[in-house]
């Protein structure tokens, strides 16, 4: 087992390095820092000193990859590509546009993010689940049938609607919860209803769908048969049977997003004021922090990873069919 | 002068490709049974009547042109003789670009008002200053300049819309049933029916193709599109935005926008996607190692920061050539391209993968193996006996992929990473109707109309998707 982790974390490895240079390219060969100082000082006759000081308080003033003038090692190290690109391996995010700690500000802010979004899974799978099963519990009748259509134009709302009308609902009209911001400990409690509540009303919609396919794969199978050939109420058949082989699917769906919850939700976060991860990804794109961007691209591509070799891990778990191989 | 800016000839090759398809299709059995299913599906033909609506709105709006510029009025020319004959033999053209749309709702876009007003309103939403007849000032609610300027009292607004709703009805069903009739005709024609045979047995709801719920489908959208028309003549009847403009006219101004993200970006993957994933499974081997490794590579960047980063890049690419760009919306056009290329990049992993898990088992097919000992060449092999049989999942992607794509658009413009600012799309209306909620009362009709307009084109590409899906996917047809 652990050498299969190990093999899978290696095989990791190529595709972050991969991920690394798409970003590199993307942010310093596609435009130069100059490029980007003068987007930043925003004029478009900025003096080429005010640009040169400007790079060399962010640290662009290095060449990009090779630096003939640093001798020895140094020719590799005193570059952009080092400094910026390299260095995330280390998990080491450096300062971002505006002077802050990126490390130290991602490290504050994921537990709100985390606050939201675990929540809003738990719920939302609770929720999902057990309304698909419904649907299965009464298949083929017209309570099937209203369902999906409904499913399909609740999955036809933009998330936006679900913000602002749950904002609007929720707290401005019946005046239940605050409206927006955050707080520390418990008392954060309250501001989490309403994201949570949004959060998984939007998603009710797909995943009940996707997971009613799950379940009806499942109970055309030749093991439902036989579990009813020989007497099982249906209750049983769907609880004791399809429902936990569908569960197979389902959590493995659920185990691949486990890391990405971290990062959490980028625009019901900054609907709601709550200081995670995803309005820190929206205000660095409003602010055109590139730093901030590449350091949260690496951050995502890395737990997006460890979403995959989660995944695998847990088939193997959950179903004893499938072998490492 | 027409124009035809980088999105405008590719919609155009979109429906070449299209028909080319649709040809295809229609000489090809395994294509055309499950086409002819979904033709049956009553959710399924409704759907697509909407779209075609839609599709229609889309194209008027994809085909610009420089608009002549009027003559000046002969009295201004006296004065300028010497101008007068270059003037009448070249004919002067405007810079700005419009599209047909454009012309035919040349009453909505040029009816500007102030600011905002609600719908059917016949006054501005905010208090101004208003000088009265004998000179004095009282802060009240100005008359709008248009919405309901031709009524002499204002009480008689109600009736007044009544009429013309009713008005606009009777219009819209004299359409439908001109439509009705020649598409009664034409069947009856084909085949060989009486004509009230053929109408009988449609509204008994005898036909194989549901053509009851197409005209039922027909007729709603019909008399909605033509007492839309009717009223829109003299009112706002979705209110004006900030600026006082029409968010009617907005609405489907946006419709281009939204249909363009939903069609172009599958347009511009399905290159990658298809020959990528047919390599990958058809060789094997290394070639099947670096495909893999590309596409596991880009996926794992989650799609809303590549896209960021990518935009953004393109912003100050953009701010720092500005010149390269001859008018606005030639770059706003531009940028519209480019967010479908972008967002094909981070869409296409996922068809890539089904398609190399499909051409693996292909692989193996008897008949590609006997092709391959006959010495039939790879790309030949590839050509004749992998390509139709992928098809299929090709066309449920690209039709499953455009209601999303429509929705992720609205997502992206929020976070200003979408469509340029200056673009109609329902993203940016929702943006900017965002910061008017607080307003007291609120703004609500901006938010109201994107809601209405995305609503109904998602929903409609939804339900098409469940019944091109269940058409195609053998598994399920097995089942039901």
């Amino acid at each position: 087992m652990s050498a299969y982790i190990l093999r899978r974390l290696l095989y990791a490895l190529p595709i972050l390095i991969g991920v690394n240079l798409i970003t590199f390219v993307l942010f310093f060969v596609v435009n130069s820092p100059d490029d980007m100082a003068r987007m930043q000082l925003g004029d478009k006759r900025v003096t080429q000193e005010a640009i040169d000081t400007w790079k060399a308080e962010h640290g662009y003033d290095k060449p990009l990859l090779y630096n003939a003038e640093a001798g020895g090692l140094g020719a590799l190290t005193e570059t952009i590509f080092f400094e910026k690109s390299l260095k995330l391996f280390a998990f080491d995010f450096g300062q971002s546009d505006s002077g802050r700690n990126i490390g130290y500000d991602i490290r504050q802010r994921m537990w709100p993010s985390l606050a939201i979004a675990l929540p809003t899974l738990l719920v939302g799978l609770a929720i999902a689940i057990s309304y698909a099963l419904m649907i299965l519990f009464f298949r083929a009748t017209y309570i099937d049938f209203g369902s999906v259509v409904l499913l399909v134009a609740m999955m036809s709302i933009s998330g936006l609607f679900y913000i602002i009308g749950g904002q609007f609902l929720i707290g401005k009209l019946f005046h239940l919860v605050p409206i927006s911001g955050y707080d520390r400990g418990l008392e954060a409690l309250k501001f989490l209803i309403l994201p949570v509540v949004v959060g998984v009303v939007a998603g009710i919609g797909s995943s009940t769908r996707l997971y009613r396919t799950f379940f009806l794969e499942e109970i055309n199978r030749d093991y439902v048969r036989t579990a009813r050939a020989k007497g099982l109420r249906e209750r049983a058949v769907l609880f004791r049977h399809v429902l936990r082989n569908a569960l197979i699917p389902i959590l493995t769906g659920v185990v691949a997003v486990l890391p990405l919850l971290f990062m959490g939700a980028l625009i019901i976060e900054s609907f709601f004021g709550v200081p995670g991860l995803g309005s820190y990804t929206i205000d660095a794109i409003n602010r055109q922090d590139f730093s901030i961007v590449r350091a949260m691209v690496f951050l995502g591509s890395v737990l997006y990873i460890i979403g995959l070799i989660m995944t695998d891990i847990s088939y193997t778990l959950v179903d004893p069919r499938v072998r490492l191989s | 002068m027409p124009v035809i800016l980088i999105t405008d000839a590719l919609i155009f090759l979109l429906i070449a490709v299209a028909i080319a398809f649709g040809l295809y299709a229609a000489r090809h059995e395994h294509l055309r049974g499950p086409w002819r299913q979904v033709g049956r599906s009553p959710v399924g033909v409704a759907a697509l009547v909407v779209i075609v609506f839609y599709v229609g709105i889309g194209l008027l709006d994809s085909l610009h042109f420089h608009p002549l510029i009027e003559p000046m009025a002969p009295a201004d020319l006296t004065d300028q003789r010497t101008d007068q004959r270059t003037d009448q033999q070249a004919p002067t053209y405007s810079t700005q670009v419009i599209s047909v749309l454009d012309r035919w709702l040349s009453g909505l876009r040029e009816r500007q008002e102030k600011t905002f007003s609600a719908p059917f309103a016949i006054q501005l939403f905010v208090k101004e200053a208003i000088e009265q007849p004998d000179g004095s000032l009282i802060r009240g609610y100005p008359r709008l300049e248009y919405g309901g300027a031709h009524l002499a009292d204002p009480a008689q607004r109600d009736l007044d819309i009544l009429l013309r709703g009713l008005f606009g009805m009777v219009k819209g069903l004299i359409a439908w049933t001109a439509v009705m009739t020649i598409l009664i005709a034409l069947r009856a024609w084909h085949r060989q029916q009486s004509f009230n045979d053929s109408a009988s047995r449609i509204w008994r709801g005898e036909t194989k193709t549901p053509w009851r719920t197409v005209l039922i489908t027909l007729a709603l959208m019909l008399v909605l599109s033509f007492v839309a028309a009717e009223l829109a003549a003299k009112y706002h009847i979705l209110g004006t935005d900030k600026v006082g403009e029409d968010v009617f006219y907005q609405s489907l101004k946006s419709i281009r926008t939204g249909l363009v993200i939903g069609t172009l970006t599958t347009l511009v993957m399905l290159p990658a996607a298809v020959i990528l994933g047919i390599m990958a499974g058809y060789f094997g081997g290394r070639t099947d190692d670096v495909i893999q490794y590309l596409y596991t590579t880009l996926s794992s960047i989650p799609g809303v920061l590549l896209i960021a980063a990518a935009i953004l890049m393109l912003q100050v690419y953009m701010t720092n050539h500005a010149d390269q760009f001859q008018s606005l919306v030639e770059r706003a056009d531009l940028r519209l391209l480019f967010l479908c290329i972008i967002l094909g990049v981070t869409s296409w992993t996922g068809l890539c993968r089904l398609l190399r898990g499909e051409s693996l088992k292909l692989r193996e097919a008897d008949y590609v193996q006997a092709a391959r000992s006959l010495g039939v060449r790879h790309s030949t092999a590839i050509a004749r006996h992998i390509l139709p049989n992928v098809l299929h999942i090709v066309m449920i992607t690209v039709v499953l992929d455009f209601s999303g794509l429509v929705l992720a658009e609205a997502v992206l413009s929020y976070v200003n990473i979408g469509v340029d600012p200056t673009m109609n799309s329902w993203g940016n209306m929702i943006n900017s109707a965002r910061l008017e909620l607080a307003r007291d009362p609120m703004v609500w009709w901006s938010l109201a109309a994107a809601f209405v307009f995305m609503f109904t084109l998602v929903l409609a590409a939804n339900l098409l998707a469940d019944v091109v899906r269940d058409a195609f996917d053998p598994r399920l047809r097995g089942a039901s």
